[in-house]
């Protein structure tokens, strides 16, 4: 996982509640056995006018297709961002697509854990402060995982909360089952003692 | 100190204390299917790592596989066949037991780790499937999880869990003739949002509960997603154990007598502290349907399309206005008398035994309407056998209803066999997302009689207008 520090990017727009993961990647969009492949279908019911793969037409009035925000690299979004499926294509696509960040007011449970990691960050901010940070037109802001804020270029700045765990594995870029494994010892002392009180619970 | 339930099965599986808030937990059970097992059993290989225990991982074909009589490895959906060769030959390879397409013992796997008797209560079960909840019915904590967390659990047995919060939902009443379990989520998520259990595991308790079969609550526990919690969990009582009791995993002998012991004490004491509460008075759910894009967007079957007009949060109001224009619905339109194209039953939601008998017993006797496409997937092979010994299958087969073989189906649009773009559909599953069942496809969700219903009549119907509902 690359390690996430410090981002500067362009926020593009997208308020609207309950965003789910099907909106985010459609499952017609994961044909193979892959994480990649994926950033095309970002969207894809919202950023195409057709469901034609190999001839896509873009809609121009989605806001990811006008061209302020094609460089775009921040999402900002509503409420509940990422509910529904697990699907871990969403994250996947998200970056393949040059997203590094979304804020949002929530984030659906499964999703801001998937998010978290594979380094694309999640940001929690009230719904006031997004709306502010979007009527910085195609602003450019600055997101600071050290001191968890988020600033426009005009002085505007908002401080996130993280969950100190998630934050120092984003900012080392640390595999979550490398830094487990370093536990083995605990896990195993663990299932000695469990495989006694639970032995009911273990199928070998 | 008094405990929830949530509490003592947390305590019990904790094998490290990270700090801030999160733990290292143990994992009792994986579950995997084709669509995201193959993924994170393959990007295991590609790294060299090994399922640790395979003898607690358990893998089935749900999602792509089709449901048309005389399946086997090739799909309607282009490129399925990767995803089952890829899950069988990793299976194989790391020794997980399988339920493969011809086995039968195979189903969609929160309907099929119930019926094998691989949740169980207090265990923690995890599936990179965010309707893995339906297991809380059992007093499993079971939650979704996605692919990293999957190799991460099939890899070290364990999660790194940031502690949810605790939400309790108190049940109370008896549900009137013709009201059942979806609809109680429906109207909980109508009332309090899609969001409103973010952040939370949820517990449901109270006097209403005795009411609901462990199928019941299974619905219940499924659409907990919906409702945006971690998870949700009922404590087991004896209509759970009398579940349990005797499935292929469920433990036997002496085992089976701890376990019951164990069982046993697994409920939220008298004193133990939610964070937040709710009361759900189950006399007043009307049978209930949606009417947009969201499981938030439900209504009682009687009422009339909701006014974005009246909405005062402006991307609340947004968001009713683009479910609407999506839906091709007009704010104040009665919700029943809206025309449907196609009906399904089917989903982890509601495809078990009780529900086709539920939807049987409307069908009964009675033609689907003219033009109306309707579909029958029972959640599991083994639930498919048991209605067709009842003879329920004859009833769907004569109403008009196709058939099918046991799997997801329609309840998501893989890319392969799916609804005509702009269908309206009845439908027993569990979201009405736009595009979910197709592209253009608009879901209406409800309860396998409120399908049968619709379906008899063409249009979104009362299930209380029929005398069996
Ligand atoms: S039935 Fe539908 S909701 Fe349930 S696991 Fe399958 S695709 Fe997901």
């Amino acid at each position: 996982m690359k390690p996430f520090g410090a981002y500067e990017g362009i926020a593009v727009p997208l308020l609207r509640n309950n965003i789910d993961t099907d909106a985010i990647i459609p499952s017609r969009e994961m044909r193979q056995v892959s994480k990649k492949g994926l950033g095309t279908g970002l969207f894809a019911g919202w950023r195409y006018l057709n469901t034609d793969r190999e001839a896509r037409a873009l809609n121009p009035d989605f806001v990811l297709n006008q061209p302020q925000y094609a460089a775009a690299g921040i999402l900002l979004a509503g409420a509940n961002f990422g509910c529904g499926s697990s699907r871990e294509h969403a994250v996947w696509a998200l970056l393949e697509y040059g997203f590094r960040a979304v804020i949002a007011p929530g984030f659906g449970s499964i999703f801001y854990h998937n998010a978290m990691r594979n380094g694309l960050l999640p940001i929690r901010l009230p719904e006031a402060a997004i709306l502010n940070l979007c009527n910085a037109d195609a602003a450019r802001l600055t997101i600071d995982l050290h001191n968890t804020t988020v600033a426009t270029a005009t002085g505007l700045s908002y401080r996130f909360e993280i969950e100190p765990l998630y934050r120092d594995l984003l900012l080392q870029g640390m595999d979550a089952i490398d830094l487990t494994l370093q536990r083995q010892d605990a896990i195993e002392k663990f299932q000695a003692r469990d495989r006694q009180q639970r032995s009911w619970a273990y199928l070998r | 100190m008094p405990k929830t339930i949530f509490e003592k099965i947390w305590d019990d599986h904790l094998v490290a204390d990270l700090g801030d808030g999160s733990c290292l937990l143990h994992i009792d059970r994986v579950f995997l299917h084709e669509r995201t097992g193959s993924i994170a059993l393959s990007s295991m290989a590609e790294q060299g790592r090994r399922v640790k225990n395979p003898q607690q991982v358990f893998a089935t074909m749900d999602h792509i596989v089709d449901t048309f009589p005389g399946r086997g490895d090739n799909t309607t959906m282009p490129g399925g066949k990767e995803f089952i060769t890829l899950l069988r030959g990793e299976a194989r390879r790391a020794g997980i037991t399988l339920f493969d397409i011809n086995d039968p013992r195979q189903g969609i796997s929160h309907v099929i780790s119930a019926e094998q008797g691989i949740a169980l209560p207090g265990l923690t079960l995890v599936c990179p499937d965010s309707h893995t909840c339906t297991l809380g019915a059992l007093g499993a904590l079971a939650w979704g999880i996605g692919s990293s967390d999957c190799e991460h659990a099939l890899v070290t047995e364990t999660l790194r869990v940031v502690k949810p919060g605790q939400l309790g939902v108190r049940l109370e009443g008896r549900l009137a003739p013709g009201v059942t379990a979806k609809d109680v989520i429906l109207q909980l998520t109508g009332k309090y949002t899609a969001a409103g259990a973010s952040g939370c595991v949820l517990e449901f308790h109270g006097p209403g509960l005795g009411q609901l079969s462990v199928e019941a609550r299974m619905t219940l526990c499924n659409m907990a997603v919906e409702f945006s919690a971690f998870s949700a969990l009922i404590a087991p009582d004896e209509t759970t154990l009398d579940y349990v009791a005797g499935r292929p995993y469920t433990p036997t002998g002496s085992a089976w007598d701890a376990a019951q012991d164990y069982w046993r004490t697994l409920h939220t004491d008298a004193g133990a502290v939610y964070d937040k509460e709710l009361n759900l008075d189950l006399t007043q759910i009307e049978p209930s349907v949606t009417w947009g894009t969201s499981p938030q967007h439900t209504i009682g079957v009687c009422e009339q399309i909701p006014d974005p007009g009246a909405e005062a949060d402006a991307i609340t109001r947004n968001g009713m206005e683009r479910a609407l224009e999506y839906m091709d619905l007009k704010a104040g339109r009665a919700i029943a008398s809206v025309p449907v194209d196609a009906a399904f039953i089917g989903s982890c939601t509601n495809s078990r035994l009780s529900d086709l008998r539920a939807a049987a017993k409307v069908l009964k006797g009675n033609k689907i309407a003219a033009g109306v496409k309707a579909l029958c997937v029972p959640g599991s092979t083994q639930v498919k056998r048991a209605a067709e010994q009842e003879g329920l299958h004859e009833i769907f087969l004569e109403a008009g209803f196709e058939w099918r073989e046991a799997g997801c189906s329609l309840c998501f649009y893989a890319g392969g066999e799916g609804f005509p773009v702009g269908a309206r559909v009845i439908t027993s599953t569990n979201r009405n997302f736009e595009g979910r069942q197709g592209p253009g496809v608009r879901s209406h969700l409800a309860s396998p009689a409120t399908v049968a219903a619709s379906a008899l009549k063409g249009y979104i119907a009362d299930v209380r207008d029929f005398a069996a509902g």
